[in-house]
């Protein structure tokens, strides 16, 4: 049988990869879909402890995550879009309206 | 038993190796696919754990919806442009940095609770019900978290109509 801390090494890979792409892409679609990918392996996190304890209310967590995760794209998809429209560029790095 | 762990082995290596294509690919659409591919694999993951309705919840709201709003916006805003551009920032070694703390810390953390984390054989009654027992939890014990989830959609759809509303003159 399979212990729980295989779990919990997928689910660091899968968060590593995601802090890489954040950090490291210029793309913002591809830095919010890394952000998707944080969040899916916090996820694996919480069913593999439910699944530990025998308990569902790590699964309840998770259902809360994927809550927030929609309204999360949706509101940031939104930005992007409205973004777009005045600059006409999807790079990180040009947003910078806001420096001095 | 072995079957269990091969399927493991093999959703784990399929999320892993797609999140790692997804993170370096040129195109945004091929990033797209790769990252439903991992989002799958992470279904299966949950299949696997016993939690069914979270499979059936990440395939449809996940790999559904989220992507094709994704997938949306993307045919929206579309450069052929910005793609012959560079794709990575200068941050290597703080990603890395970053990266390599977050590994270390849960090693530690694994290597201190290496005797606790042993699976209990699959509990029956919570393999078999499983859609009914999250749906008790759900609107009993966590119901007041519930209302605010859905308050909050409720604010995230608003936003986001307002987000994309185009300005008329």
């Amino acid at each position: 049988m399979i212990s729980i801390d295989h779990y919990l090494l997928l689910s660091l890979a899968l968060f590593a990869v995601g802090v890489v792409g954040v950090l490291t892409r210029r793309n913002v679609i591809i830095m919010l879909m890394s952000i998707e990918l944080i969040l899916n392996a916090v996820n694996i996190n919480l069913v593999a402890f439910s699944r530990l304890y025998g308990s569902v209310d790590g699964q309840v967590f998770a259902i809360f995550v994927i809550t927030d995760a929609a309204a999360e794209a949706a509101v940031g998809l939104g930005i992007i879009l409205a973004f777009f429209r005045n600059r006409k560029t999807l790079l990180a790095d040009e947003m910078d309206l806001l420096k001095w | 038993m072995v079957l269990a762990n091969m399927l493991f082995y093999f959703f784990a290596l399929l999320a892993v190796g797609s999140a790692l294509l997804m993170v370096t690919r040129r195109n945004i659409v091929h990033a797209a696919v790769f990252l439903v591919t991992t989002l799958l694999a992470t279904a299966g993951v949950f299949l696997q754990l016993q939690a069914e309705f979270l499979f059936v919840t990440q395939i449809l709201l996940y790999a559904g919806g989220i992507m094709v709003l994704f997938i949306f916006v993307i045919m929206l805003v579309n450069l052929d442009v910005e793609m012959l551009l560079v794709q990575f920032n200068r941050q290597w070694s703080v990603a890395g940095a970053l990266a390599f703390a977050l590994a270390v810390q849960v090693f530690f953390a694994l290597w201190a609770g290496r005797d606790t984390l042993h699976l209990p054989a699959p509990p029956s009654q919570l393999a078999l019900k499983n859609t009914e027992t999250v749906a008790d939890a759900l609107f009993s014990h966590f119901l007041m978290a519930f209302e605010i989830a859905s308050i909050l959609l409720l604010v995230a759809m608003i936003g986001a109509v307002v987000m994309g509303k185009r300005r008329v003159e």
